[in-house]
C-alpha cells in the first residue's frame, strides 16, 4: 500500500513541474467555458426547463465539464501512455518481472496524475468561472463529500479504458487508432460535447448505461442535486459496477499478453 | 503510409472528433427552435465556413506550431541554409495527408447547408471570397502565434485557445452572443469576419447589431491585416534568433 501512495505521490510531483503547460492549458478551460456558457444561456433562454436543467444548473455543468476533462483524461493521455511506449520499445517485458502487479502500479500513477489536474486544472477554471458566471454549489458538506469520492472511481474507470487501449498495442504495433477512437467515444458519451440529459430518447438511456457517464455526467448530477439519496447510491453503484467490469477486463487482457510476450520469448 | 490500418483509423478518428461539434449544435436544436435567431441550415453554413477556413489553415500551416522544438533541434539553421523561403520549410515540413479528413468534414456540412442558400452571382462571389480570406485569417494566426516560440520554449496550448477557441466561436451566430464580445471579434480580434459577416449578406439577414453593412464585404481586409501582422511577426521573429548568435 505504501509503495502505491509513493508511486502516486511521484506521478503528482512529475506532473507538477508542467507549470506553463499546465497555466496555459487553464487559460484554455477558461476560454472554452466562457464561449459554451454563452451557448447554454442562449440555449435554457429559450428552452428554460431542457433536459430537467434550468439554466444555472447548465452553466454549472460547463464549468464542472471544463474540471474533469483532464481530470479524468478524456482526451486520453495519462500512465497508460507511458505503458503502451514501453510495450512499443519491448521494456514491457521488465514490468512482468516486477514484484508489483502492473495494473495496481500504473492506476496508482494515474490516480496521482489526476489528483494533480483536479488541483489546477480543475479547481482554477471552475473558481473563474464562478467570477463570471452565476454557478450553483452543493448545498452541504455531505454533497460536496459525496462528489468528491465519486472523482477517484470515474478515474478509475477512464483509466480502465485509456489501460485497454493501450494493450491493443500489444497486439498491433501503434495503439494510436484505438485511443483516437477511444477519445472520440469519451469526448461524446461523457456529456462533455452535449450534456447527456438533452439527448433525444434511445440515445439518451444508452449514454446512462455506458461507462462514459461516469466521467462527469453522474457526478455532475451529484453537484447539481438532481441525485438524491437512493439515486446517489445507485450512482455510486454504476460508477464502482464498471470500474470492477473493466479493471477485470484489464487484467484478463494483461494476462493473455503476458502469456504472448513470454510464448515470443521475451 | 507506414501503417495504413492505422492511417485510415486517424482519419475517421479525426472526421469523427471534428463532426462532434456540429452533432453537438444538432442536439441543442432538438431542444430549442433556433439559436440566436439561426435555423440548423444557417447554422450549417456559418459552421461549414468556419471550418474550411481552419482546415484549410490546418493543411497548409503543417506544424509549425512545433517551431520551438525546430529551434531546439537545431533544425532551423539547416533550413536557412536553403534558398527555400524559411517560412514554406516549416510549413511544409509535416504535411500530413490526415488532415483532408477535416476538409472533408468541413466540405459535407458546407454544401449540405449551402444547398438552402438563394445564390446568386454576387452572393456565389462573396462566398468564395469568404472561404479564401477565412483560410488567410487562420493561416495568419497560427502562423503569428507559433512565432512566440522564437522568444519562448512553450505556449502552444495558449495558441490553441486562440485558434481552436476561434473556430469554435464562430461556428455559431454571434447574435448568441453579448454585443461587446461581437465588437471585441470585430474590432480588437477580428475573427467575425471569417464567416458572420459574409454569411449575414449570403444569407440575406440583417446585422442583428445593427453594425453597418460594409462590413460583409470587409473580409479581404481583415484577412489582409491578419496577414500583416503574421509576416510581421515572423519577420520579427527571424531577426532576433539571427541576431542571438547560432
Amino acid at each position: 500500500m505504501p509503495l502505491h501512495v509513493a508511486v502516486a505521490t511521484r506521478a503528482f510531483k512529475r506532473y507538477s513541474t508542467y507549470v506553463g503547460a499546465t497555466l496555459a492549458g487553464i487559460f484554455t478551460n477558461c476560454v472554452f467555458g466562457v464561449i459554451i456558457c454563452f451557448v447554454y444561456i442562449e440555449v435554457w433562454g429559450s428552452n428554460p426547463d431542457a433536459g430537467g436543467y434550468d439554466v444555472t444548473d447548465a452553466v454549472t455543468y460547463v464549468w464542472l465539464g471544463q474540471a474533469m476533462i483532464m481530470t479524468v483524461a478524456v482526451w486520453g493521455g495519462g500512465s497508460p501512455d507511458d505503458l503502451a511506449e514501453r510495450i512499443r520499445s519491448g521494456d514491457v517485458a521488465i514490468d512482468f518481472y516486477r514484484p508489483v502487479g502492473i495494473l495496481g502500479w500504473y492506476l496508482a500513477a494515474d490516480l496521482g496524475r489526476a489528483a494533480y489536474h483536479l488541483l489546477t486544472r480543475g479547481l482554477a477554471p471552475t473558481v473563474i468561472g464562478g467570477l463570471l458566471f452565476d454557478l450553483r454549489y452543493p448545498p452541504d458538506v455531505g454533497t460536496w463529500l459525496l462528489f468528491l469520492a465519486a472523482i477517484p472511481l470515474a478515474v478509475t474507470v477512464s483509466f480502465a479504458l485509456r489501460m485497454l487501449a493501450a494493450l491493443t498495442a500489444f497486439w498491433l504495433l501503434d495503439d494510436v487508432g484505438p485511443r483516437m477512437l477511444l477519445g472520440f467515444a469519451a469526448l461524446f458519451f461523457s456529456g462533455l460535447t452535449v450534456p447527456l440529459v438533452i439527448l433525444p430518447g434511445a440515445l439518451r438511456d444508452l449514454a446512462f448505461a455506458l461507462p462514459w457517464a461516469t466521467f462527469l455526467q453522474v457526478p455532475a448530477d451529484i453537484w447539481l442535486g438532481k441525485r438524491t439519496g437512493p439515486e446517489i447510491v445507485e450512482g455510486f453503484a454504476f460508477i464502482v459496477g464498471w470500474a470492477v467490469v473493466l479493471l477485470t477486463l484489464c487484467a484478463y487482457v494483461l494476462r493473455r499478453a503476458e502469456r504472448r510476450v513470454v510464448v515470443q520469448g521475451g | 503510409m507506414a501503417y495504413p490500418a492505422s492511417f485510415w483509423m486517424m482519419a475517421v478518428g479525426s472526421f469523427l472528433m471534428t463532426g462532434l461539434d456540429f452533432v453537438a449544435i444538432w442536439v441543442l436544436l432538438r431542444n430549442v427552435d433556433d439559436l440566436g435567431g439561426f435555423g440548423l441550415a444557417e447554422i450549417g453554413f456559418l459552421y461549414g465556413a468556419t471550418g474550411l477556413g481552419i482546415a484549410f489553415a490546418d493543411l497548409f500551416v503543417g506544424r509549425v506550431d512545433r517551431l520551438g522544438q525546430m529551434i531546439r533541434m537545431g533544425r532551423l539553421d539547416t533550413m536557412m541554409t536553403k534558398p527555400v523561403p524559411l517560412l514554406v520549410q516549416v510549413c511544409a515540413d509535416e504535411f500530413a495527408l490526415r488532415r483532408f479528413a477535416r476538409v472533408l468534414q468541413a466540405s459535407i456540412v458546407f454544401v449540405w447547408a449551402a444547398t438552402y442558400v438563394d445564390w446568386s452571382l454576387p452572393r456565389a462571389l462573396v462566398a468564395a471570397e469568404m472561404v479564401v480570406s477565412g483560410s488567410l485569417i487562420f493561416f495568419s494566426l497560427f502562423v503569428a502565434l507559433a512565432c512566440v516560440q522564437f522568444w519562448t520554449a512553450d505556449s502552444s496550448e495558449v495558441a490553441n485557445a486562440f485558434t481552436y477557441g476561434g473556430n469554435q466561436v464562430t461556428q455559431l451566430p454571434m447574435s448568441v452572443f453579448p454585443s461587446e464580445i461581437v465588437k471585441a471579434l470585430t474590432f480588437v480580434l477580428p475573427i467575425a469576419f471569417v464567416n458572420w459577416y459574409p454569411a449575414l449578406y449570403i444569407l440575406g439577414r440583417d446585422d442583428p447589431f445593427g453594425l453597418p453593412k460594409a462590413l460583409q464585404f470587409a473580409s479581404p481586409v481583415a484577412a489582409a491585416l491578419f496577414l500583416g501582422v503574421a509576416a510581421l511577426a515572423w519577420r520579427t521573429g527571424v531577426r532576433h534568433y539571427r541576431s542571438t548568435g547560432s
